[in-house]
């Protein structure tokens, strides 16, 4: 049966592969989100050269997997002698930085498209009713539009962010040593893999649960009118019963 | 070695081959290609194991014994909430401690065995979500009346439900294979040699990784348009007849 001594030794180790798996995740997310707003700006634009790009980027980092990504990013660009010579190449020598790198342009692409549609969805009328206001379009756009996209896109938005926990796996696959790496590490040491990748899997596990309960209270709290609601509601157990108009008992 | 599917039909192989500097790639052109139907076999038999297991789990959390359900509740949350590549990890080294252990010498796991069986994996907790919402997306009153004329439970699954399940289906689990697809690369990690692994073999000998990873890149680019297409005409064609499809 499973050696629960080796489980309990792994975990050290792997609390330690959980901080790079927080730190390559949070780092991704952050470069993506600011890659990701200009790109859906660009692919919801009219004229071709500004759309046919952004389009372009999103097809080819949705349509190709990270693996690849990753690669062509750490051993590919490698090949090239001329950019081993610009200074750009003291970060694309790193692993850490080039899992950044990889993750920050697929996450951008994905959300990017998540973004475009929550801009789409945003009601027309409201927009109207800024411009109507006096505010410029750019102004609309960022006081009353991008919130709004903001808070239509966090559902989605959620669910990409624990698809980034989980392909941040994919770090191990160039030497770096994040839960995953770590993991594969001790398992070739001791040869215990269902003991560790047990100990890895829940630590993932618990980290994507953590992540579902922030992204739930913090739709909660960007909705102001269930909040509200929450408020005004008596507490459960007590909730009166409606009953008819005019009902002498009531 | 597998092959498959009109991408490596032996005259295929031959026009890679002659027609030189493109599609040769330094005289790996047709190593890639091996990998490639390799990575579109694993794709297809994990599609059919995992649409199975979909449809046994959607089974599973309609039940109406509670401990059925709580057991694909707990298949559905677990594998969602842990990377592909851990899986994938734990069955191909876990699967090789256990066999040897149980053959009482070495024994290595394939490749393929654990792909098919992480990826199918995988595949089947996403899809018994989707299946258990398109069951319940078939009209209550379509039941109703099938149970009206005195169909049993099994015939009414059959003739009323199942036929309409696909459909409803059909999109979510398109965006599941667009998704297999693309994680059958992750199979290269435990050696199975498929379009990623080819690719890495190739770029090492030749110290031209952009060109080997790009190759593949392209590959992988080309079976997701080519099935977004596909998808796109399927549910266009299966939604005939309905005004929201």
């Amino acid at each position: 049966m499973l050696d629960y001594e080796l489980m309990w030794a792994s975990v050290p180790d792997l609390l330690r592969g959980l901080v790079l798996t927080l730190e390559l995740v949070l780092a991704s997310l952050a470069l993506g989100m600011l890659l990701a707003l200009p790109l859906a700006v660009l692919r919801n634009a009219r004229h071709p050269l500004l759309w046919a790009p952004a389009f372009g980027y999103i097809t080819f980092f949705r349509g190709t997997p990270l693996l690849v990504q990753i690669f062509l990013i750490y051993y590919g660009l490698g090949q090239f002698e001329w950019v081993k010579a610009t200074p750009l190449w003291t970060v694309l020598r790193d692993a850490s930085s080039c899992a950044v790198l990889a993750f920050s342009l697929n996450t951008a692409a994905y959300t990017a498209e998540i973004l475009r549609g929550a801009i789409a969805a945003v009601p027309r009328g409201e927009i109207e009713a800024a411009l109507a206001l006096g505010m410029s379009r750019f102004l609309a756009f960022r006081l009353i539009g991008l919130p709004r996209a903001f808070r239509l896109a966090l559902p989605a938005y959620g669910n990409e962010i624990i698809l980034v926990i989980k392909s941040s796996s994919l770090a191990s696959t160039i030497t770096l040593l994040d839960i995953t790496g770590t993991a594969r590490t001790i398992v070739a040491q001791t040869f215990a893999p269902y003991e560790i990748f047990l100990v890895a899997g829940a630590l993932y596990l618990a980290l994507t649960f953590v992540t579902t309960r922030l992204i739930a209270a913090a739709e909660y709290w960007l909705t102001p009118e269930r909040r509200a609601e929450a408020a005004a509601a008596p507490r459960a157990g007590v909730t009166p019963r409606l009953r008819p108009a005019g009902d002498p008992s009531a | 070695m597998l092959r498959m599917g009109p991408f490596l039909s032996p005259s295929g192989r031959e026009d890679c081959g002659r027609s030189g500097a493109i599609l040769d790639l330094r005289g790996y052109g047709t190593q890639l290609l091996d990998g490639a139907a390799m990575t579109l076999a694993v794709a297809a038999i994990s599609l059919l194991f995992g649409g199975a297991i979909g449809l046994v789990g959607a089974g599973a959390k309609l039940s109406r014994w509670a401990w059925l359900r709580s057991l694909a509740g707990a298949y559905t949350t677990i594998i969602r909430g842990v990377p592909e590549l851990l899986i994938l990890l734990l069955l191909y080294f876990g699967g090789t401690v256990t066999l040897s252990r149980l053959a009482g010498r070495y024994v290595e796991v394939d490749g393929l065995s654990a792909g098919v069986f992480a990826l199918s994996l995988v595949f089947g907790a996403y899809a018994t979500e989707v299946f258990r919402g398109a069951i319940l997306a078939v009209p209550r009153g379509q039941i109703e009346a099938a149970r009206a004329l005195g169909l049993r439970r099994l015939a009414i699954f059959r003739r009323v439900t199942l036929p309409q399940v696909w459909r409803i289906a059909l999109p979510g689990l398109g965006n599941l294979w667009l998704v297999l697809l693309k994680d059958t690369s992750l199979v290269s990690v435990v050696g199975l040699e498929e379009l990623m692994r080819k690719s890495a073999i190739a770029a090492g000998v030749t110290r031209a990784p952009f060109l080997f990873y790009g190759a593949a890149a392209l590959l992988y680019l080309a079976f997701t348009l080519v099935s977004t297409a596909a998808l796109h005409y399927a549910e266009r064609r299966v939604g005939r007849g309905f005004r929201s499809a």
